[in-house]
């Protein structure tokens, strides 16, 4: 194990970041009826709770993002993974609003997941955690929040998972959220999705290393495994025009091709660093849990079939977003939001960004998203009262 | 006169708008279909208070609407008023675009199925220019407000005045006012029979509700 790897194993003990911890007497039930105690919540925090305590904004990540939304992140040193968004002056201004994410329940920043140690028998969960649904990693959001004292918060926002929370948030607490933002996302996953999802999950259970997920222990590391995992997924974030246009057939530092299995294309080497550098920074199993997630969310499902009724009286005012080449999370799923919203009568404001960088787009500097996000949280903070 | 309705009444605000404005009752919940970058739905919000909700098809509209506060979504007049449950809107607005629409019938009975009222205009082509065209020329009429060639205009379902009255008796609905404007875009305030409004009239502006 490498010395990075070991840093990303202190994260899942120890992060650099807030950590809140409930006592056995706190436990968090499962949607699959399991009880996970003592629950651990790892969480970041940016600007200040004004006296109303109406003010908070919970960002919810996605699959393989964390807490850190606006903070060089502890292991690669990189900016956070929403700076486009947040922070100072940015559309969900650190200045104004009090700013909150928490690492995911089957993450490994933190928060209590498969890489955390097993109270009861002092070794790591690993594949012994019960399986955890979005609702799930919302229920304990709800646990941070509540242990904040903040009632109602006057934003929950996300992509892609993180987006999935944001509609499962205003589902289950109706009247904790004032405003929503889910992005690029959807209430279900399509059987590409779960397809795409397989794969990475099959290649990270054949890796010798992965040991049926007690890597830790026996002193391996499942890295081809999951930097395949990556490799696939990472092609989903993009869109074919933008790997056409940043790469093409272009040759990686060579003249001609090497007759060999060598990355001689540029995109292969994009790849085979997209993975490797991935695996220094997140845990194995947590990508299986996560996934898994992603895979079980149905919102409508968990309402008779019927999408309107998880929204119906909701006061929130939703604003949806999309992206044209977004092919993970085409449209017409942010359209299939749109119309359960309108069919619940819901105030919801819904714009498809003209882009051509995938399902990324939602993390990049897109103007006319950042403009939409900014127009829509100042009328709600109006609404809110919230100088 | 309040501060906002002061605004309502400036100069620089259509007066279509500014009639529209008139017609609906301060606090109500409004739907604008066709509500392009959101102009009418901030002169509501500002001078009437009320919920306001938009669609629109040009995602350039959408963004600038949101981006100024309003909660409008990207979307079609002829297929999405579908998703909105019965008597979810007071008023229902079909400005300038009922003549874009692929089934005019089938939106406006969609209108009054999920507001109280509809408040709808359109451009008049039974007016004397747009007859003149037609008549003296030999050609489809283009005009100032109507700049389209036949072959690339959006405007699909053109009627008149007098087309428009039919269409409200075939569909059952009350009319519960009704307005022409000159070129000039003011108010006809002649007391005059249809005919002649459907000649003199620019535009047709309407209030309807159900015949219950």
């Amino acid at each position: 194990m490498g010395f990075e790897s070991q840093i990303a194993q202190d994260q899942a003990d120890q992060p650099h970041s807030l950590v809140l911890r409930f006592p056995a007497g706190q436990p968090l039930v499962l949607d699959s009826g399991a009880v996970l105690a003592p629950l651990t919540i790892a969480y970041q925090a940016y600007g200040l709770l004004n006296a109303e305590r109406s003010n908070a904004v919970l960002i919810c990540h996605a699959l393989t993002g964390d807490q850190h939304v606006a903070n060089a992140h502890p292991i690669t040193g990189k900016p956070g993974w929403w700076e486009t968004m947040v922070g100072p002056g940015k559309p969900i201004d650190t200045n104004r609003f009090y700013v909150l994410c928490a690492n995911v329940l089957g993450g490994c920043m933190g928060t209590t997941g498969p890489a955390s140690l097993d109270p009861a028998t002092g070794r790591p969960y690993a594949t012994d955690l019960p399986l955890v649904t979005i609702r799930d990693m919302v229920r304990a959001q709800a646990m941070l929040v509540d242990a904040l004292g903040i009632e109602t918060l006057f934003c929950v926002a996300g992509g892609s998972m993180g987006g999935m929370q944001v509609l499962e948030w205003a589902s289950s607490f109706p009247h904790r959220v004032f405003a929503a933002m889910p992005l690029a996302t959807a209430t279900k996953h399509s059987a590409q999705n779960i397809a795409f999802n397989e794969v990475g999950r099959q290649a990270v259970m054949a890796d010798p290393g992965w040991h049926g997920g007690r890597y830790r222990e026996a002193g391996t590391r499942p890295d081809k495994g999951l930097g395949v995992a990556r490799m696939a997924a990472h092609i989903t974030y993009l869109s074919e025009p933008a790997l056409q246009r940043k790469f093409g057939r272009k040759l990686q530092d060579r003249a001609a091709p090497t007759f060999s299995f060598d990355a001689d294309f540029q995109i292969e080497s994009y790849l085979r660093h997209q993975g490797s550098s991935f695996v220094e920074r997140f845990d194995a199993n947590s990508y299986l849990y996560l996934t898994r997630a992603m895979d079980y969310f149905d919102l409508a499902a968990d309402h008779g079939g019927v999408l309107a009724r998880a929204f119906l009286g909701t006061k929130t005012r939703f604003c949806v977003m999309s992206f044209t080449s977004d092919w993970l999370f085409p449209t017409a799923d942010s359209r299939q939001i749109v119309h359960a919203l309108n069919a619940a009568a819901a105030s919801v404001s819904f714009v498809e960004i003209e882009s051509d960088k995938g399902h990324d787009a939602f993390l990049l500097h897109e103007p006319e998203m950042l403009a939409t996000a900014r127009g829509f949280l100042e009328s709600a903070a109006r609404a809110r009262g919230i100088a | 006169m309040s501060a906002a309705d002061a605004r309502a009444r400036s100069a620089d605000v259509r007066v279509d708008f500014r009639l529209i404005a008139e017609m609906v009752a301060p606090g109500s919940r409004v739907l604008d279909v066709g509500c392009s970058d959101g102009a009418l739905l901030a002169l509501l919000t500002d001078a009437r208070n009320v919920d306001a909700r938009g669609i629109e098809l040009s995602r350039e509209g959408v963004a600038q609407a949101v981006a100024r506060g309003l909660a409008v979504i990207q979307g079609d007049a002829d297929t999405d008023l579908d998703d909105y449950p019965d008597d979810a809107f007071d008023y229902v607005i079909l400005s300038q675009t009922l003549q874009a629409t692929r089934n005019p019938r089938r939106v406006l009975e969609q209108m009054l199925r999920i507001g109280q009222r509809a408040i709808v205009s359109f451009p008049n082509f039974g007016h004397w220019r747009m007859r003149m065209q037609v008549f003296f020329g030999g050609r489809m009429p283009v005009t100032e407000n109507l700049p389209f060639n036949w072959w690339d205009t959006p405007n699909i379902h053109f009627c008149t005045i007098r087309d428009f009255l039919a269409l409200v008796d075939l569909i059952g609905a009350r009319m519960e006012r009704a307005e022409a404007l000159d070129d000039a875009g003011k108010p006809i305030t002649l007391n005059l029979p249809w005919w002649a409004w459907n000649i003199i009239g620019q535009q047709g502006l309407f209030l309807l509700s159900r015949r219950d």
